[in-house]
């Protein structure tokens, strides 16, 4: 499986990061090269083997349905790059 | 009396519960030290007033006549990617900068609880990704080492918790936390000749820490000894109902349990842990490691866990996978930086605000991660990832059928000069292979400093150990710890 640059550029935009022709041109060797070392887990036969999905055995625990800490709006906004009102506001989405 | 700064954890806390010196002391001359070793750029940010009232705090408990907290006259750095109410909070990145958490992650909180007190914020590499500390967009952390040829090649104080292992060996923080994600406590902490402990995976709350990868991180301590290391896991570890992962179980007395007596363990040696082009003298400080074993009562166990090789690889699909997704919430709108270009949508915004927060290493691993989790590789990487690493936990109950914990080395080179690997991405995630294993099965594993290599830098050893046998892990490291005796430390040029 080989990476090209509209492969990389595609995955970017997945991950919602801006990338140039430049960038998707430098990262695509580097991700073939480390793509290209992990295919090596092919190799190993897992057809009876489960996933790991926890790595020690413990039981997710369920807590009360109830507001254990009310009224933390400003907590909440104190960092937004940009709130008003009480919200967090973003570019205008609908027109 | 030596300078206090040459002092470790239990000896502050017993000096300040004895009233040989004052709490107040301590954190000046910590304070100081710290102020005094900007070239090492181990913090981001310093809060000598956190410690003074720490200290403060203790004194007055003293003077009063009440029982001291069990860390009261010790002050600590805090590696920067827990969440510390009211003080900057970055994981060494530039898309948190500036970001001020109004609430504390649950391992600090339980420290101060403890009654210590914080020198500042630990320098790391970005979001913890990296093993040398040049992915921080604060700068690089300079080791306080240097090799003994009369060069002064500024050297990696390892990763990611590079900022604590260079604080702690050049004695400007008698301990420091750290976050171990495939080795991140404990190949800085064999980079500088300190000890360091990640422990069972969900001993530790990841409340308040900056996710990584979230079945990986968990948070241990870094100190000089193996002694304080215990002490501050004690303040560390329980149960938290804020982190689902937590484990609902008591935290052992660990400090009270250590014993260097290893009459009856059985201690295996891994034989996949011989890598092509290790430095002869890791090998031979495994073997040192093996007769200081022998010696400390302990019968020594050849074992093999076959999966060994395919640890890495699947590490560096699991890790990125879930990174790229525990990263997405990064993206300008409820904390951290935003970039939004003249006449950009919600979406450019994402994208440009990312793009401009993460650093390269950062933005690698994500694109790693989304790609492996993308349609149609999903189960030819991830899910073979995720069976693999099955495996390789198998591997690792089936050598506890015939051994009670492992020896090998903690990484397979002495530290590195900064720039030495940071061009090829993949040489430098092989730095790990002898830490990931342990990590992938969320299993306690330590480094001990075990001796020096022929240019005069450390290397450690590596005691991995069955779930939740953090007691076992500490008593092995003790053994070495007591025969190695190790007093090498770096001359101060900063």
């Amino acid at each position: 499986m080989s990476v090209d640059t509209a492969t990389v550029k595609k995955v970017a935009s997945l991950a919602r990061i801006a990338i140039s022709d430049a960038d998707a041109e430098r990262l695509a060797p580097e991700l073939n090269n480390i793509l290209g070392w992990i295919e090596q887990l092919g190799e190993v036969d897992t057809a009876n083997v489960e996933p790991t999905t926890a790595v020690i055995p413990n039981s997710l625990r369920l807590r009360e349905d109830v507001v254990t800490e009310p009224d933390q709006r400003a907590a909440v906004l104190a960092n937004a790059p940009q709130g008003e009102h009480g919200f967090f506001t973003v570019p205008k989405v609908v027109e | 009396m030596s300078s206090i700064t040459d002092l470790g954890i239990a000896q502050l806390r017993d000096g300040v519960r004895e009233g040989t010196f004052s709490a107040t002391e301590v954190a000046t001359a910590f304070n100081d030290a710290v102020a005094k070793a900007k070239p090492l750029n181990a913090f981001i940010v310093e809060t000598p007033e956190h410690a003074l009232a720490a200290a403060k705090a203790a004194d007055d408990a003293r003077a009063a006549g009440e029982t001291l907290k069990p860390l009261a006259g010790v002050p600590i750095g805090m590696k920067d990617l827990f969440a510390t109410k009211g003080v900057q909070t970055t994981a060494a990145s530039h898309i948190l900068e500036g970001f001020t958490p109004p609430y504390e992650s649950t391992v600090s909180q339980r420290l101060w609880d403890a009654g210590a007190g914080m020198l500042g914020k630990l320098n790391l590499d970005q979001f913890a990704m990296g093993s040398s500390n040049e992915t921080s967009y604060f700068g690089n952390v300079i080791s306080p080492w240097r090799r003994n040829d009369g060069g002064n090649a500024p050297l990696a104080p390892g990763g990611s918790s590079g900022g604590s292992s260079s604080a702690v060996a050049a004695r400007i923080a008698p301990g420091a936390t750290g976050t171990d994600t495939g080795g991140s406590i404990r190949q800085p902490a064999a980079f500088v000749g300190i000890s360091g402990i990640k422990p069972t995976y969900g001993r530790c709350s990841r409340w308040g820490v900056v996710a990584f990868a979230s079945s990986l991180d968990q948070a241990g301590p870094m100190a000089r000894d193996v002694r304080d290391c215990a002490i501050m896991l004690e303040h560390m570890a329980g149960f938290d109902p804020k982190d689902a992962t937590s484990l609902d179980l008591a935290v052992p007395k660990w400090e009270a349990g250590l014993s260097s007596d290893l009459k009856g363990k059985r201690i295996g040696i891994p034989k996949e842990y011989r890598v092509a082009g290790m430095p002869e003298e890791i090998e031979a400080l495994w073997q040192q490691g093996i007769a200081w074993m022998k010696d400390a009562g302990a019968e020594i166990v050849d074992v093999s866990l076959p999966h060994t090789k395919y640890a890495l690889p699947a590490y560096y699909i699991i890790a990125p996978a879930e990174a790229s997704s525990n990263l997405a919430r990064y993206d300008g709108v409820r904390y951290g930086q935003r970039e939004l270009p003249e006449g950009a949508n919600l979406q450019d915004m994402y994208a440009a605000t990312r793009a401009a927060g993460f650093g390269e290493e950062v933005k690698r691993r994500i694109l790693i991660g989304t790609y492996v989790l993308s349609a149609g590789f999903y189960d030819a990487y991830y899910t073979q990832a995720q069976k693999v690493r099955t495996l390789i936990a198998q591997d690792f109950e089936n050598a506890w059928t015939v051994c009670d914990l492992l020896l090998t080395p903690t990484a397979p080179s002495a530290a590195f000069t900064l720039g030495e690997k940071s061009a090829d991405p993949l040489a430098m995630y092989l730095n790990d292979v002898f830490t990931v294993p342990s990590s992938l099965a969320g299993l306690p594993a330590m480094s001990v400093p075990g001796g020096l290599d022929k240019s005069g830098l450390p290397l450690g050893l590596q005691i991995i150990g069955k779930p939740l046998d953090e007691q076992g892990v500490l008593n092995a490291s003790l053994a070495i710890e007591e025969r190695a005796g190790f007093t090498a430390r770096p001359e101060a040029w900063w």
